[in-house]
């Protein structure tokens, strides 16, 4: 045996080897039998970190010192629609903001009523899937006491936050399972650096999560919903880029 | 370092004599194996994870606008690395290079390093965090097994001879001179050294600072961000780690085929080694 594998044969041997494998792996990655497999990987971080670590937990929150320079927009950062231009033409006076689905109290918000509501302020990091973080001071009203005056029915498991940007003709949409939904620092804010939150960031009101990648802070929310499955949203998978190109529903890693 | 050649001579004639030996546990094999697949793709599809975001920062914090130690990026005509201020060109490697179909690209890792070969964050993020699983575990339950089974303490801790001046200069020095020393199937002091650093150092290293990266665990787990001084610190650090395992895996597989390729492979999967009397 060891007389026909030689040192020149076992390296041109090694050489395709590895050529196929990586081959392999992108058709490996094509197939929906596999990629049900490496999103049990998804699956595992979620529960994974539900199980072992406290679900109340906080993000850290950094002094006003570490705040980033300049905090710079993702996505969509000026919608282009018409009745958008209009409002932000209007301050956002106009802007309203319908909390709906599986509640037993609808409402209807302006921004002037959200303003006014108990605030909270935090300074958190803010991280892209992409890799970069950014620090700012964000304040808004805790979604808790949102969902808490629309009084949520019990059939309802997810929050789902309908936003005014289209990307690809479809408007945004993200989802958060009631765990982060409550979370004291999951706050719907208006103001980033104490300042009034540019369009850049998701004026005039946008969704921070803080334990999540940057996608699923939903911004321009216009209209939040309560829903006892993600199945009719979109494709089922919960969010505008996990029905798109698969990013994970749970981003906490 | 005349294994090869001599090796196979040697099956046909009788002299000199030689025996098999015993050298690796199943759970060293099995351990090997899981960790060489997994640390195949969470580097390859680390690289494409990276290219996503091809600059690194120190720090809590970095983005765009904000000062990078390491860059790879491309201007007009050329792909280029950046780290601190000196820069170099990389043109065809890094930056900007063609892929399978000729196409220009402007990625920082070229198709060929990368898992999947195409530009695909999030395929690329689903095998890195489903691979991390049997790449942690494998690794805790092999440091079990290794403390446990004495593997640690018999095979991989340093004798009180080999730290001797001259036992270690000897040894570096048979290294320099391809000089490999199988007779007992013992490890050597250079040996035990870079695989204690990988295993006890590099491979944690890589786990805590991906941790790090975790939004999720940092509010579960804040130490780890003053322990690597920030999520950004630890992404670089993540990096860096995983450029020293490249590093000590190219060494190392240039060393199996210098020091005999079939019989070191042999003893990964059967557990025997061949030594001469």
């Amino acid at each position: 045996m060891s007389a026909v594998i030689t040192r020149r044969r076992l390296i041109a041997g090694a050489a395709i080897g590895v050529g196929g494998l990586i081959g392999g792996c992108d058709r490996l990655g094509e197939s929906p039998a596999f990629r049900k497999i490496l999103s049990c990987g998804e699956q595992m971080n979620l529960h994974a970190q539900r199980l072992l670590t406290d679900r109340d937990a906080l993000a850290r929150e950094f002094s006003a010192a570490d705040v980033s320079p300049f905090f710079r927009g993702n996505g969509s950062q000026n919608p282009d629609s018409g009745a958008y231009r209009a409002h932000a033409a209007a301050n956002f006076a106009t802007w309203r903001v319908t909390i709906g689905g599986l509640v037993q109290r609808p409402l209807v918000l302006s921004m002037a009523q959200i303003r006014s509501m108990p605030q909270r302020a935090q300074i958190t990091r803010h991280d892209c899937v992409e890799g970069w973080s950014a620090i700012g001071k964000w304040t808004g009203v805790p979604l808790s006491l949102l969902l808490d005056q629309a009084m949520l029915r019990d059939t309802a498991r997810y929050i789902v936050f309908h936003c005014a940007d289209r990307i690809g003709g479809t408007p945004y949409y993200e989802s958060i399972d009631l765990v982060d939904a409550f979370h004291p620092q999951t706050i719907m804010a208006w103001a980033l650096n104490d300042r009034v939150l540019p369009i850049r960031n998701g004026a005039p009101l946008r969704l921070r999560v803080e334990r999540q990648l940057g996608y699923k802070h939903a911004k321009y929310v216009e209209r939040i919903e309560a829903v006892a499955s993600l199945d009719t949203l979109g494709t089922g998978k919960g969010g505008y880029w996990e029905d798109r190109i698969d990013y994970e529903w749970y981003a906490g890693i | 370092m005349a294994s090869t050649a001599a090796d196979e001579n040697a099956i046909e004639a009788p002299q000199p004599r030689r025996r098999s030996v015993f050298r690796h546990r199943l759970s060293t094999r099995v351990w090997h194996w899981v960790n060489a697949l997994s640390v195949f793709v969470l580097l390859m599809s680390g690289l494409m994870i990276f290219n996503a975001h091809p600059r690194l920062y120190w720090g809590q914090y970095g983005a765009n606008w904000d000062r990078a130690w390491l860059e790879i990026g491309s201007s007009e005509a050329e792909g280029y690395l950046k780290i601190g201020n000196r820069r170099w060109e990389t043109t065809g490697v890094l930056g900007r290079w063609e892929d399978g179909r000729g196409t220009i690209q402007r990625r920082a890792f070229p198709h060929w390093a990368t898992i999947p070969s195409t530009y695909n964050l999030a395929l690329a993020r689903r095998w890195h965090l489903a691979f991390a699983w049997p790449f942690a575990f494998g690794l805790l339950f092999f440091m079990i097994r290794a403390f446990w089974n004495r593997h640690v303490a018999k095979d991989l801790s340093f004798t009180r001879e080999e730290l001797r001046a001259r036992a270690v200069w000897g040894d570096v020095k048979d290294h320099l001179r391809f000089q490999f020393h199988h007779r007992e199937a013992r490890y050597n002091l250079l040996q035990k050294a870079s695989y204690i650093g990988v295993i006890f150092g590099l491979l944690p290293l890589l786990i805590l600072t991906g941790l790090t990266m975790s939004p999720g665990i940092n509010a579960s787990a804040p130490w780890l961000l003053d322990l690597f001084g920030g999520r950004q610190s630890a992404r670089s650090l993540h990096f860096i780690a995983a450029a020293l395992l490249s590093a000590f895996i190219t060494v190392h597989l240039l060393l199996v085929l210098l020091s005999g390729p079939v019989n070191g492979i042999r003893s990964m999967i059967t557990g025997r080694f061949r030594v001469r009397e």
